[in-house]
């Protein structure tokens, strides 16, 4: 009998009485073999919960274990020696996780990467170097699976081979959002999927900004890549800081809605990326050196190609502004635009808009 | 005494002559009339009787029976008083019916005795001129109308009192002849793609598409110029043969609305149907079913503006009359065909709010967009080959003073590339590139070998389906004319991958 699995599924035993009983009580076993009386005399404990544990005790959760184990999901608490070390030290630590796939490797370095859910384009290549960046020089990548920052911090994670972390705000066996489906499989490749939540929970919005303290928990550093205002990334930061962690942001322009965050960050004292192989350095991790550096492609264009480049920048630029720009009429500039993706100068994240690649 | 004139009524775009039939005899006094009618014909007896005697001419007391032959089809329109009158009058002795012969009578009359006009005279008069009749009586209103029928002498009559006049005395010369198509088909057109400032690649766009006959999509933010790209498509097709302008018109006069289109003679139409359309108003409908939007269009644009705003179900019709080219309405009297062939533009905001892919002005989620292009039902997409986006001018592009092409300029380009379709089509059941089927598109859109490779690298990076790539190789075609080159060359194969056109993922980014 997994007494700590017991404790975490009694219905009617919410997280904070939990967390009430067991400052008293220390193990869930110990509260599993207490007499009615003695529960009484637990301080702050309701006559409700009384009732529901020793109902609860009758109820089987043997099985529902096990059957926890047959869909590759384990459960993990608090009293375990293999719980997430850096989580256990957090104020408000969960008391158990759900896990499919991996737990993070306690002896990396782990850098957590958050951001808005609707990110520009210029966000989401940033957010991708980085990711793989910090996967290439053997840190581990932990965030939360949304759409946007959160999605491509993971694509950058596998792009670099490294492992990553997605902490959800519902069951680990929920694909939220579905259309990142594809994702959820490749993370569960070499990383893992993690939920304080039991499986099957449904994505509620109260539950997300309580996962995000499990997101930086798990985490040395946070970095913000991009970040309105009033934000669950700013959320997170919050949490990081509590937590006594790092934080980073990537600085941005003024009055960009979604950079205000950042900025307010690096205001308040956030490290600021202003260069990914410093901010490596700065972590430890082996950055390379300006030398080595490739941010843009020396230009070894043709005159129309190089003109074409010179116009884009990471903000995406749609073909109707290039025409205008460059003065091309339509069949050359496509001709040329499909030569600089073709050589891999450009990206087109949105049909028929550009940025440059960032190498 | 027995009397007979001819007649006709409409039926879809065509006409069916009609004998109206008056026999005056001794018997009980009473005015009948029979030959399966209408509500609307069957009045007409009171009105008629009511007009005749305002026009001081007295029924006299006696059996006044009115036949319509043949009395299979059901006589509806409101045409009938004026040759009801007619026959009556010289069934009565009044008019000689010498004079009625070989001609057509149409027109309704007031209580007054003053003639009204009528719906749907081009068909009918057309119609007659072909079984050899050659001079007709119509409303004054619609002289102009029936004088578009050459080699027919029409008679324009006011009144009751008009037309007997007309048919008793000599005097008067029939108008035929003053008035004809070409002397309005170079009317101003007011609509001209000089207007358009920048909008580059929208008028790049609406080019080609119109030069291959593709079907068109825009879309962009709201106030990018959508709108104004599309109404003036149909400036730069090219101009209406005489036999196009004639359906047309036929088309317009059955539907009661020649006078407007009377002036714009010369110009393709261009329909731009609210989005609350019922499939009724799209398709055409009615008991007597009147051409719908899609036939109002024939040989113009159809725009649907909002697109994912339109009924699903009234989207769907179009299909049809797509491929066929025309509409055949069944109703309990027979069926009824109108054509319809137009180009479909199409223009809608890329997300809810139509500020995608700007996230500082967009607040869609990434559901909420798949949500909003989802709606547009899919069979129609695929019948789209042209998918452009506009994008909000620039103030610098607004205010320059540069001198924009004409739409004359861009016809004349557009009938040159037509030109060149038609005569590799020669033969061929379709005579555009958009119509070209998937079978045959290796016959007429071949690629050589690298340009074969080059097209497997993007169909991987874009994850496009057999269907978008034929689409592009079509549109490539297309290009390929407007540059009078005999291959597809790599410059058109990549002007075409622009335009594809959209499909469900049609923003997320490719290759993940």
């Amino acid at each position: 009998m997994n007494y700590a699995y017991w404790l975490s599924n009694i219905p009617g035993v919410g997280i904070r009485s939990r967390n009430r009983i067991l400052a008293t009580v220390g193990l869930a076993e110990e509260l599993y073999h207490m007499p009615e009386r003695q529960l009484r005399l637990i301080p702050g404990i309701e006559e409700k919960q009384i009732g529901a544990i020793l109902k609860s005790k009758k109820k089987d959760y043997e099985t529902s274990f096990y059957r926890l184990a047959e869909q590759g999901i384990f459960f993990v608490s608090r009293e375990e020696e293999n719980f997430p070390e850096k989580l256990r030290q957090i104020p408000d630590a969960p008391y158990s996780l759900y896990v499919k796939g991996k737990l993070p490797p306690p002896g990396r370095k782990t850098v957590a990467i958050v951001g808005a859910r609707h990110c520009s384009a210029y966000g989401q290549a940033v957010t991708e170097k980085i990711g793989k960046r910090l996967a290439e020089c053997g840190a581990v990548v932990v965030s939360g699976m949304a759409q946007g920052i959160d999605g491509e911090s993971h694509w950058g994670a596998i792009k670099g081979g490294g492992e990553t972390y997605a902490v959800l705000g519902c069951g680990v066996d929920v694909c939220y959002p579905g259309f990142h489906a594809k994702l959820y499989d490749t993370i569960l490749q070499k990383g893992g999927i993690l939920s304080e939540y039991p499986p099957q929970t449904r994505p509620l919005a109260g539950l997300f900004p309580a996962r995000n303290r499990i997101i930086s928990g798990l985490s040395d550093v946070v970095v913000v890549v991009e970040a309105k205002v009033k934000s669950g990334s700013l959320i997170t930061a919050d949490y990081a800081l509590e937590q006594g962690k790092d934080v980073y942001a990537v600085p941005g322009r003024l009055y960009d809605s979604l950079s205000e965050g950042c900025n307010s960050l690096i205001r308040q004292g956030a490290g600021i990326i202003s260069n990914v192989e410093e901010f490596l350095k700065e972590l430890e991790l082996c950055g390379l050196e300006g030398d080595e550096q490739e941010n843009f492609k020396k230009l070894l264009l043709a005159k129309d190609e190089s003109m074409v480049y010179s116009c884009l920048s990471l903000r995406p630029k749609g073909i109707e502004e290039l025409l205008e720009e460059t003065g091309f009429p339509m069949p050359q500039l496509s001709a040329i635009l499909t030569e600089l993706i073709q050589k891999e100068y450009i990206t087109e994240p949105v049909k028929n808009y550009f940025i440059k690649k960032i190498s | 005494m027995y009397s007979s004139v001819i007649t006709a009524i409409v039926h879809g775009i065509c006409s069916i002559p009609v004998l109206v039939e008056a026999d005056v005899s001794d018997g009980m006094p009473m005015f009948e009339m029979v030959g399966f009618l209408a509500s609307e014909v069957k009045e007409s007896k009171e009105r008629v009787r009511t007009a005749l005697k305002n026009s001081g001419f007295r029924l006299p007391p006696k059996h006044i029976t009115v036949n319509f032959t043949p009395a299979n089809i059901r006589k509806s329109g409101s045409g009938f008083d004026l040759p009801v009158a007619m026959a009556v009058l010289v069934a009565l002795g009044e008019l000689e019916e010498q004079k009625l012969k070989d001609m057509l009578i149409i027109g309704e009359v007031g209580l007054n005795g003053k003639t009204q006009p009528v719906a749907g005279i081009l068909p009918m008069v057309s119609e007659a001129k072909e079984r050899g009749i050659t001079r007709c009586m119509v409303p004054k209103e619609n002289v102009r109308e029936a004088m578009l029928v050459s080699g027919m002498e029409v008679y324009g009559a006011d009144s009751i009192k008009m037309a007997v006049e007309i048919l008793r005395s000599d005097e008067y010369q029939p108008s035929s002849g003053i008035y004809n198509i070409e002397e309005t088909a170079h009317t101003e057109e007011i609509l001209d793609f000089a207007d358009v400032h920048g909008q580059k690649l929208g008028r790049r766009a609406c080019e080609v598409a119109v030069s291959g006959m593709h079907n068109l999509l825009l879309i962009g933010p709201p106030g990018a110029g959508k709108t104004m790209l599309a109404s003036r498509i149909s400036t730069i097709l090219p101009k209406l043969t005489e036999q196009e302008q004639m359906e047309l018109s036929k088309i317009y006069s059955v539907s009661g609305m020649f006078s407007k289109r009377e002036k714009l003679m010369g110009a393709r139409p261009f329909r731009a149907p609210h989005h609350t359309i019922t499939v009724q108003g799209l398709a055409g409908g009615g008991i007597v079913p009147k051409p719908g939007e899609i036939s109002l269009a024939h040989k113009g644009v159809l725009f649907l503006d909002e697109l994912p705003e339109f009924q699903r179900n009234s989207l769907e019709i179009l299909r049809q009359p797509m491929e066929e080219k025309k509409i055949s309405l069944v109703r309990l009297n027979g069926s009824y065909e109108y054509p319809a062939d137009f180009m479909l533009v199409a223009a809608m905001n890329p997300c809810k709010c139509g500020y995608y892919p700007d996230m500082q002005k967009c607040s869609c989620t990434k559901s909420s967009i798949e949500r909003y292009l989802g709606k547009i039902s899919k069979p129609l997409l695929d019948r789209i080959d042209i998918c452009s986006e506009a994008s909000a001018l620039s103030y610098r592009e607004l205010s320059r003073k540069k001198e924009e092409e004409t739409s004359e300029v861009i016809r004349r380009r557009v009938e040159a590339a037509q030109e060149i379709q038609r005569e590799r089509y020669r033969g061929e059941e379709f005579c555009y590139n958009s119509q070209i089927p998937a079978g045959r598109i290796q016959e007429f859109c071949g690629l050589d070998r690298r340009q074969e490779r080059n097209m497997e690298q993007i169909y991987q990076r874009l994850g496009l389906t057999a269907r978008s790539y034929h689409k592009i190789l079509k549109v490539a075609r297309t290009i390929a004319d407007m540059d009078e080159s005999n291959r597809i060359l790599d410059r058109h194969l990549n002007e075409a991958v622009c335009y594809r056109s959209m499909d469900k993922k049609y923003w997320e980014k490719a290759g993940k």
